[in-house]
């Protein structure tokens, strides 16, 4: 599987590590009501979508970026690949 | 529905072997069972097997979106073993080895179940540490191990590699010798002729669309046969656990990943044990045909593929040629891949869910295949009695809510690391 990374162009996938679905970026606060309920979810919930998921992947082996891929889970086909700092950013994490 | 024997294979040998009969019915579906379980792999055929056999419950219907025994049941290395070290897991696999003892008998099938027992190699002093531990915790429970030092390890294993050039030096081993390998096909097959034995209905290519529902209670699924009404449903549909339950409105402590597996070309009998390195992710035993297989680690992304990636190949041989250099040359024969249903602490779920009716068997990680009949006759006991089985009383939805992991490897809430 090959990344285009936003900055330093197609990469091989095994210099990223993979964390998971994208949601993770955004993290319930803690002096919510409910605070222990939403980080159960966070935590431990996961939608585990059978197509198109965003995800995140570390750049471990190259610039250490965080990126959001956008990949269908069952071609592997990426269609999308963001940096996550612009993500957050732009209050668009989720 | 003749009882297999020597006696049968005589009596058939005598008529040329034309008169065997088929070895399950292909039924239709009926409009209604007591219980309707999703899946007929093993899980799901011995599920219903156990429902019938040991709860009296004989109106069941296995529903199967492709052919019986078509998934992970034969996208697996095999191995059995019960060297588990957590409460709620050890006595759980611990159940599971003595039912396959007594497998091939129970059922009237060959599952060609070999105890030729499993080394789980060690290749530092720490590692000896935790396998002492490990190996203390299962003799106290009564579940046999035993340690080898790096002498007894190249007394019995001559053919790994314990030169000064050897990338992970070996310190010792921990064994277990009930442990070994199954055969696969046989053992769907097994539990599908006992199943049928026992009257449940196993329908094939049958895909479950949605669910049956009055009110908030799920009594029933709809499929691509017609609407089957049950009084409870059961899923046991592995990799495919997550949009089943999200049919029904759950989300679930599950990720879907792809876990590979190879097997050589055929030679003579050199590895007659199954053996796990220590220093990578890397398991290996040799069929009876002749074939190594191979099993390394999860390609480490969601997928429901059915198909690996190639860095996972040469993670897999670069371990089987640092292990047993002897093996360099060889050629693969075959490779496959099946979507596991990783959960968030590695341990799995038998377990009524929020919805009525519905009920869960799945998250089994990569120890899916050993569980088999375990995993059957604990469900079975909650489908008929409505509470757990002692032995997966720990296997509850609930225990992650309530900081209860069952952590076997100790990384957390982190799918792809266990």
């Amino acid at each position: 599987m090959i990344i285009n990374h936003p900055l330093l162009g197609p990469r091989d996938a095994a210099e990223f590590v993979y964390l998971g679905d994208a949601s993770l970026m955004v993290r319930p606060d803690w002096q919510d009501e409910n605070a222990a309920e939403k980080f159960y979810q966070y935590m431990y919930l996961r939608d585990n979508p059978a197509g198109r998921q965003r995800e995140l992947w570390y750049h471990e082996q190259g610039d250490r970026s965080w990126l959001i891929v956008t990949r269908d889970t069952t071609t592997h086909e990426i269609s999308s690949v963001e940096l996550a700092r612009d993500v957050a950013l732009a209050g668009k994490g989720k | 529905m003749s009882h297999y024997s020597a006696f049968s294979i005589f009596r058939n040998a005598l008529s040329g072997n034309r008169h065997w009969p088929r070895v399950w019915r292909n039924p239709h579906p009926k409009p209604s069972y007591d219980v309707v379980i999703v899946g007929a792999g093993g899980h799901g055929l011995a599920t219903a097997y156990y429902l019938a056999k040991e709860h009296g419950i004989h109106n069941v219907a296995v529903i199967e979106k492709g052919w019986l025994g078509g998934g992970n049941t034969v996208r697996n290395t095999t191995i059995v073993r019960s060297n588990y070290m957590m409460p709620g897991n050890t006595m759980f696999y611990e159940r599971s080895m003595k039912l396959w003892e007594n497998l091939s008998q129970d059922i009237n099938y060959n599952v060609m179940f070999s105890q030729r027992g499993q080394y789980n190699l060690c290749h530092s002093p720490g590692q000896m540490d935790t396998a002492r531990r490990r190996g203390n915790i299962m003799r106290a429970n009564g579940i046999d191990a035993e340690l080898f030092d790096r002498a007894e390890v190249q007394r019995r294993l001559p053919y790994l590699d314990y030169s000064p050039n050897a990338r992970f030096p070996i310190h010792g081993a921990i064994y277990q010798s009930r442990a070994g390998t199954a055969r696969h096909d046989a053992v769907a097959w097994g539990y599908a002729r006992a199943a049928d034995r026992q009257g449940v209905d196993i329908i094939q290519q049958c895909e479950v669309t949605g669910y049956l529902r009055d009110g908030d209670r799920i009594t029933g699924v709809e499929t691509t046969r017609g609407p089957i009404r049950a009084g409870k449903v059961g899923l046991a549909v592995a990799g495919h656990t997550g949009h089943l339950a999200a049919m029904a409105g759950l989300r679930l402590p599950i990720e879907t990943h792809v876990l590979q597996a190879f097997v050589t070309e055929p030679l003579k009998p050199m590895v007659d044990t199954v053996i796990s390195f220590g220093a990578a992710h890397f398991y290996v035993s040799q069929s009876d045909k002749g074939g190594l297989v191979l099993g390394g680690d999860l390609d480490g992304y969601n997928s429901y593929a059915q198909r690996g990636g190639l860095p996972m190949v040469e993670h897999t041989l670069a371990s089987a040629k640092a292990l047993m250099p002897s093996v360099s040359r060889l050629k693969l024969l075959r490779h496959w891949a099946g979507v596991m249903d990783m959960s968030m602490d590695g341990s799995p779920f038998i377990t009524k869910t929020s919805v009525d009716g519905l009920y869960l068997n799945g998250g089994w990680c990569y120890g899916r295949f050993k569980a088999t009949p375990a995993s059957g006759w604990c469900y079975a006991h909650l489908l008929a009695k409505d509470e757990p089985h002692t032995h997966a009383a720990e296997f509850r939805l609930d225990r992650l809510a309530r900081g209860a992991m069952i952590d076997e490897k100790g990384v957390g809430a982190q799918p792809n690391l266990h």
